[in-house]
């Protein structure tokens, strides 16, 4: 049974002050079911976020449509979705990783893991012993907790990043390169927790530029070179 | 999704002057931006749209002049509205336009009801009554009579805006800047009122005191529930706070939609010139 179905999905953006239109992604088709691991593979500029955006709806698709099975509102095409219901699944259904962290200002690195879940309803007490746990597995020293993000390191940053959307235990989470700018031991956290989500039935779609990264994590391989999928990372670079 | 929304603005519009055949056309040759060079009327809003929901902070972007203060002093009933409507989903005022309401009535809206953060605190506080007083006076026009519990409510707030229970009795033209919002903050909650309107609250702040103004403000979201529209002309405050958001121009609304994805796929030409000139 597949959790997301991509049909013909096409992105280009209008570019008013150039009086031009920029083709992004075009026809794209693939389909997961869920609890498996989607990689997307493909050279940089080749549209690879593009469909990752378009599913979290940051961007507006032009074409297609993104059926997505979802536990509130059955199958629910992400496309022609209203914004309060992308809201709604976005704080309890759909997670999205980038490398950038994104934060409010002067709020401590444990506030925000907590906030991420309060925002969905659990107690303060919960929210507490999962934000510690979480912080703890993605071995953020415990004198970080207290302070805040903005003076962080670029690794540290990416896994508070990661620990905020992953303690959310999401059905459908979005990895766009999350892992781009981290040290090889970190790569293995990010892995380990990513294993752990599949095993929870936690179903993603993911960008990596490391194919040994992918090796054995992902179920299907999105090719952008080819438009086509496949079931195993054979003959796939990403030079493509 | 059914939901039904707290507030429905339908059709909003302001103008300064009569107005004329010649602009009541938008596309007329006749108005520069929003100022009609026939008649000289200023179209400040003309025909917004929008609902809030509940629980939702609401973002209002665009820059000096596209009517967005004009806009919320006009749903607070600060300045009439020539036409539009306004509907609010609480009990007693379902299905009334409120724009039409007696000035009475408007006066339990704004003490019950709603809550006003303006961008200057002179507009909302005295500057010359202690901090306390100021909240006790907003509790005392919604008909609280009862000194003890009014006191203990007023602190119960400055607490939660952050300002020392040692200064409750001192006026709020001995504060900062950062401090005097928080008071005003603190008194546009003292009612419970579940919609809340902000009007470039962290504007002309440090970026210390704005950082805590803006951590205040989604504490109270997360916490209270309240529904809020945010008018801002800083597009990194609107991300901090706003699920949604609302793009302004010339007193009319051009583009509207998930706040990031105004920010990352701005479609209107005007929206793109904006998301390029953010730092």
């Amino acid at each position: 049974m597949s959790i997301l179905e991509v049909n013909g999905l096409g992105k280009a953006f209008t570019i008013h002050h150039l009086n031009k239109t920029i083709p992004a992604v075009d026809e794209i088709q693939f389909s997961i079911n869920a609890g498996e691991f989607l990689g997307i593979m493909g050279k940089s500029g080749s549209g690879k976020s593009t469909i990752l955006k378009s599913i979290y709806r940051t961007y507006l698709p032009d074409a297609g449509q993104i059926m997505y099975d979802s536990n509130q509102f059955g199958n629910i095409d992400l496309i022609q979705a209203s914004e309060r219901e992308i809201i709604f699944l976005r704080k309890n259904e759909i997670g999205y990783v980038s490398q950038f962290l994104n934060v409010m200002p002067r709020t401590t690195c444990r506030e925000l893991v907590q906030n991420a879940l309060l925002e969905m309803g659990e107690t303060r007490e919960t929210a507490r012993i999962e934000a510690e746990k979480a912080l703890t597995h993605f071995e953020m020293d415990s004198s970080l907790w207290n302070s805040y993000p903005n003076t962080f390191s670029g690794g540290e940053k990416l896994r508070l990043n990661i620990a905020m959307a992953t303690v959310k235990k999401p059905r459908l989470l979005l990895l766009d390169e999350p892992t781009a700018s981290l040290d090889q031991q970190s790569k293995w956290k990010v892995r380990e927790i990513i294993e752990k989500l599949k095993e929870q039935g936690t179903t993603l779609v993911g960008i990596f530029h490391d194919i040994e990264f992918m090796e054995g994590l992902c179920d299907k391989v999105f090719d952008m070179k080819t438009n086509e999928m496949s079931v195993s990372l054979e003959g796939v670079t990403h030079e493509g | 999704m059914s939901e039904t929304p707290i507030v429905q603005v339908r059709h909003l519009q302001k103008q300064f002057g009569a107005g004329c055949p010649h602009c009541l056309d938008k596309e007329s040759v006749y108005l520069e931006k929003n100022y009609c060079t026939s008649c000289g009327t200023v179209h400040a809003v003309r025909d917004v749209s929008f609902d809030l929901y509940p629980g939702e902070v609401l973002g209002i972007v665009g820059e000096s002049g596209s009517g967005k203060s004009t806009m919320l002093q006009g749903l607070y009933f600060d300045g009439d509205m020539t036409a539009g409507e306004v509907y609010i989903n609480q009990p007693g005022l379902a299905g009334h336009n409120v724009l039409t309401l007696s000035s009475q009535q408007k006066r339990y809206i704004r003490n019950n009801v709603y809550g006003m953060v303006y961008q200057n605190p002179v507009h909302g506080l005295k500057m010359n009554f202690s901090s306390i007083g100021n909240i006790a006076e907003k509790m005392i026009a919604a008909g609280n009579r009862h000194v003890g519990s009014m006191e203990k409510r007023g602190e119960e707030l400055l607490k939660n805006v952050h300002i020392p229970l040692r200064r409750r009795k001192e006026e709020p033209q001995n504060f900062s800047g950062g401090m005097q919002q928080r008071v005003q903050i603190a008194k546009a909650l003292s009612n419970n009122p579940p919609i809340l309107f902000l009007d470039e609250v962290t504007t002309g702040l440090d970026l210390s005191v704005q950082a805590s103004v803006l951590d205040l403000i989604k504490q109270i979201q997360r916490e209270l529930q309240i529904s809020m529209v945010v008018v801002s002309h800083d597009l990194a405050v609107i991300r901090m706070l706003a699920d949604r958001s609302i793009v302004m121009l010339n007193g009319e609304i051009i583009e509207n939609g998930l706040t990031d994805q105004i920010l990352e796929d701005p479609q209107h030409e005007y929206t793109q010139q904006l998301v390029y000139s953010l730092l």
